[in-house]
C-alpha cells in the first residue's frame, strides 16, 4: 500500500496484488481510499473511531469541504469537545468505494482502458464498502475500532461492520438507518437513477469521455431525494406557500414558489460536487442492502455472539428510515442478548435531523461513548496532543 | 468511573433500591424493567459492578438514561420482554412497575424466563392506611406512596402482599427472600406473621426463582 494526497485528503493505494473481492464476484484492483483523520491515535491504538458517511457525504466530516468551502458535514458531532471528541478519540472518515471524492469509483481511470470506468465499474454493495474500510483500518495498523458511527447509509455501514467484523467493533452507533431498504426506498432511488439516465448528456454513462455531464438529470434526482430527507411539517414551516421574489403568480413555469426555488438550488449545488455515475452505483448499493437476507433471513443471526455495545438512534419525523425500522434492529439485538441502547429523538426535521442541531442526539452520543470509553479503559482526555490540522 | 456517575452516587439512594442492590450478586448481568431515569441501574453499576440494561416506557427517561451512559431501550414490559432469550440475565428486576402493567402475570412469567432470578418490588395495597381510607371514606385511597387520584394513576393492577404470594404459588414460583418495608422505609421484623406484614408493610421486595 502506498500513500498520496488529493482534495486535502490522504489516499491509501492498494496495488494490483492487493485486490478487493466484491459481493458480485468481480475483483477491484488496484483501488484507492481517500480519508481524513482528526485527533491522535493513542499508544495502545485503542481509541479509533470510524465515521461512515451517507449517500452524498464524503470524508470531509469535520474540515472545510475542498470544493464548496462549506464546514464539515458533521462538525456539530465531531471535533474537540464535541460528542465524538477528537481530544479523546482518533477519528477516521473515508470516502466510500464507488464515491467521487478521491476513492476509486466510476469516475476513476480504469487502468485497463486508460479512460474513466463509467458503467464498466463493478456494482458494489454496502459490505464491499465496509470491506474496503477494513482494509484501510488494517493498513493503518489499527487492530480494532473503539466505535463505528454513522447516519443513514453510514448507519447501514455501521450495522454491516458489526455483523461482518464482530471482534473489531467495540461499540456501534447506527443513526437514522435500517437493516434493509424498503420497497419505498428502492422506488425513490429508481426515480433518481432514471432522471440521471434519461438526461441525453449521460451518454450511456460515457459522459466523461464525451465531455458532457448529465447535470439536469442529476439535479432532478437530488431534488426528488431531498424531499424524502425532510418532513412535510419542516417543509411547510420553512416555505409554506410563500412566493419567491414576487407578489403574484407568473402564470408560467418559473420557480414561483420558494420551495421550488430552494429545490432547484439544492439540485444545482449538488451537481458541482458529485459524479452522476457514483450516484447510480451508491443508490444501487443501498437498494441491495438487506442484512437479514445475508444471514438466513433472520436479522438476529447477523449479530449472534456479538460483544459490541450498540446505541441505535432514530427520529420521530423520519419517514425515510422510520423508528419502526430501528426498533427491528433493537429487537434483533435483544434476541441475542446484546448490549443495546435505543434512543428515539423527538424532532420535526425529518431524516436530515441527524445532520442538524439536535441536542438530544449530542447528549445520547456523548453519554454512550463516554460509558463505552470507561469500559474500554480510555482516559477522559487523550494523553497525546491533538495533531489534527 | 466518570464524574457524572460519581455525583449520582452521592445522592442518597432509596431504601427499596438499597434492598434490591443487596439481593444482587456483584458482577451479575441485570435487566431492569421499567428503569425510569436510571437511578437503580446507576446504583447497581456503582455498588454492584453489574452489567446492566434497562427497558423504559417513557422516551424522555430513556434518552436521559442513555445520556448518563446507561444501556437502556424504549420498550413496554407487557409487549417487548418476549424478544429476550431464555436465561439471558442473572437477575430480571421489576421495581415499582408490576402494578402499572396490563398483564402482571405474563410479565412475571417473562421475568422468570429471562432471568435466573427475578426481583420484584411493589406498593402493598393491603397497608392499613389504604384499608382505612377505603373503609372510612369509601373513596379510592390516595397516600404519600400512591399520590395519584384513581383517574390519573398509571397503576391499574394493585395487589397486596398476600395477593402476590398467592400468585407466586399459582405460578409455581419459589420465594427465596421477601422483605416488607414500613412507611419509614425500615424493614419489618422477619418474625412478624404474614398478615401483620400485609398490614404494616407499605411496600415489599421479593426475590423469586422458577421452581423446576
Amino acid at each position: 500500500m502506498a500513500q498520496t494526497t488529493i482534495h486535502n485528503s490522504a489516499i491509501a493505494h492498494f496495488s494490483e496484488a492487493e485486490p478487493l473481492r466484491l459481493d458480485s464476484g468481480a475483483v477491484l484492483a488496484p483501488f484507492s481510499i481517500a480519508y481524513q483523520t482528526f485527533g491522535a491515535l493513542n499508544a495502545e491504538r485503542s481509541n479509533a473511531v470510524l465515521v461512515c458517511h451517507a449517500l452524498t457525504g464524503d470524508q470531509h466530516v469535520a474540515n472545510a469541504h475542498p470544493i464548496t468551502g462549506k464546514p464539515g458535514w458533521w462538525e456539530t458531532v465531531v471535533g474537540p469537545g464535541k460528542p465524538v471528541d477528537t481530544n479523546r478519540y482518533f477519528v477516521i472518515c473515508s470516502n466510500i468505494i464507488g464515491g467521487c471524492m478521491g476513492s476509486t469509483g466510476p469516475a476513476s481511470l480504469d487502468p485497463k482502458t486508460g479512460r474513466a470506468y463509467g458503467l464498466e465499474f463493478p456494482v458494489i454493495t454496502i459490505r464491499d464498502m465496509v470491506r474496503a474500510q477494513a482494509r484501510l483500518i488494517e493498513s493503518l495498523n489499527i487492530p480494532d475500532l473503539f466505535c463505528v458511527i454513522g447516519g443513514s447509509m453510514g448507519g447501514m455501514q455501521v450495522l454491516e461492520w458489526a455483523a461482518t467484523y464482530k471482534a473489531k467493533v467495540f461499540s456501534a452507533v447506527p443513526i437514522a438507518a435500517a437493516s434493509r431498504h424498503s420497497s419505498q426506498n428502492i422506488a425513490f432511488h429508481e426515480v433518481g437513477r432514471q432522471a440521471v439516465m434519461a438526461d441525453p448528456d449521460w451518454r450511456g454513462g460515457r459522459y466523461i469521455d464525451e465531455g458532457t455531464a448529465p447535470r439536469k438529470g442529476l439535479a432532478v434526482a437530488r431534488m426528488a431525494a431531498h424531499i424524502t430527507y425532510l418532513s412535510s411539517k419542516a417543509l411547510h414551516e420553512k416555505f409554506g406557500r410563500k412566493l419567491q421574489d414576487r407578489e403574484a403568480f407568473t402564470f408560467g413555469f418559473d420557480a414561483d414558489f420558494q420551495v421550488e426555488s430552494y429545490l432547484r438550488h439544492q439540485g444545482t449545488a449538488f451537481v458541482d460536487r458529485f459524479d452522476p455515475n457514483s450516484y447510480l452505483y451508491i443508490t444501487r448499493a443501498m437498494d441491495y442492502f438487506d442484512l437479514a437476507a445475508d444471514h438466513g433471513g433472520i436479522l438476529a443471526n447477523a449479530f449472534k455472539g456479538t460483544k459490541t455495545r450498540f446505541c441505535v438512534v432514530s427520529f420521530t419525523s423520519d419517514w425515510l428510515y422510520p423508528t419502526r425500522e430501528s426498533r427491528e434492529i433493537v429487537q434483533a439485538l435483544n434476541a441475542v442478548a446484546a448490549n443495546v441502547s435505543f434512543v428515539e429523538i423527538d424532532s420535526d426535521k425529518g431524516h436530515d435531523a441527524f445532520l442538524l442541531h439536535e441536542p438530544e442526539l449530542f447528549g445520547a452520543v456523548s453519554g454512550f461513548l463516554g460509558a463505552a470509553a470507561a469500559r474500554r479503559g480510555l482516559p477522559a482526555t487523550s494523553q497525546l496532543a491533538d495533531t489534527s490540522a | 468511573m466518570d464524574l457524572k456517575r460519581k455525583a449520582e452516587r452521592r445522592k442518597p439512594a432509596r431504601v427499596d433500591h438499597l434492598l434490591i442492590a443487596d439481593m444482587v450478586r456483584p458482577g451479575a448481568r441485570v435487566l431492569d424493567i421499567g428503569c425510569g431515569d436510571g437511578e437503580l441501574l446507576s446504583l447497581l453499576e456503582a455498588e454492584r459492578d453489574v452489567d446492566g440494561r434497562g427497558i423504559e416506557l417513557i422516551q424522555s427517561n430513556v434518552n436521559l438514561c442513555v445520556a448518563k451512559g446507561l444501556s437502556v431501550i424504549q420498550g413496554d414490559a407487557d409487549r417487548d420482554l418476549v424478544n429476550f432469550p431464555d436465561a439471558s440475565f442473572d437477575y430480571a428486576i421489576l421495581s415499582q412497575t408490576l402494578q402499572a402493567t396490563r398483564r402482571p402475570r405474563h410479565v412475571l412469567e417473562q421475568l422468570l424466563r429471562i432471568g435466573a432470578r427475578a426481583v420484584v418490588s411493589f406498593p402493598n395495597f393491603g397497608h392499613w392506611r389504604i384499608r382505612l381510607q377505603l373503609l372510612a371514606h369509601g373513596r379510592m385511597p390516595v397516600t404519600a406512596n400512591l399520590p395519584e387520584e384513581w383517574y390519573a394513576t398509571p397503576n391499574i393492577h394493585y395487589c397486596t402482599i398476600k395477593d402476590f404470594l398467592a400468585l407466586c404459588l399459582d405460578m409455581n414460583a419459589h420465594v427465596e427472600r421477601s422483605v416488607a418495608l414500613n412507611v419509614y422505609g425500615t424493614q419489618i421484623g422477619i418474625g412478624l406473621p404474614l398478615s401483620w406484614q400485609n398490614i404494616i408493610g407499605e411496600q415489599a421486595v421479593f426475590l423469586l426463582t422458577k421452581r423446576t
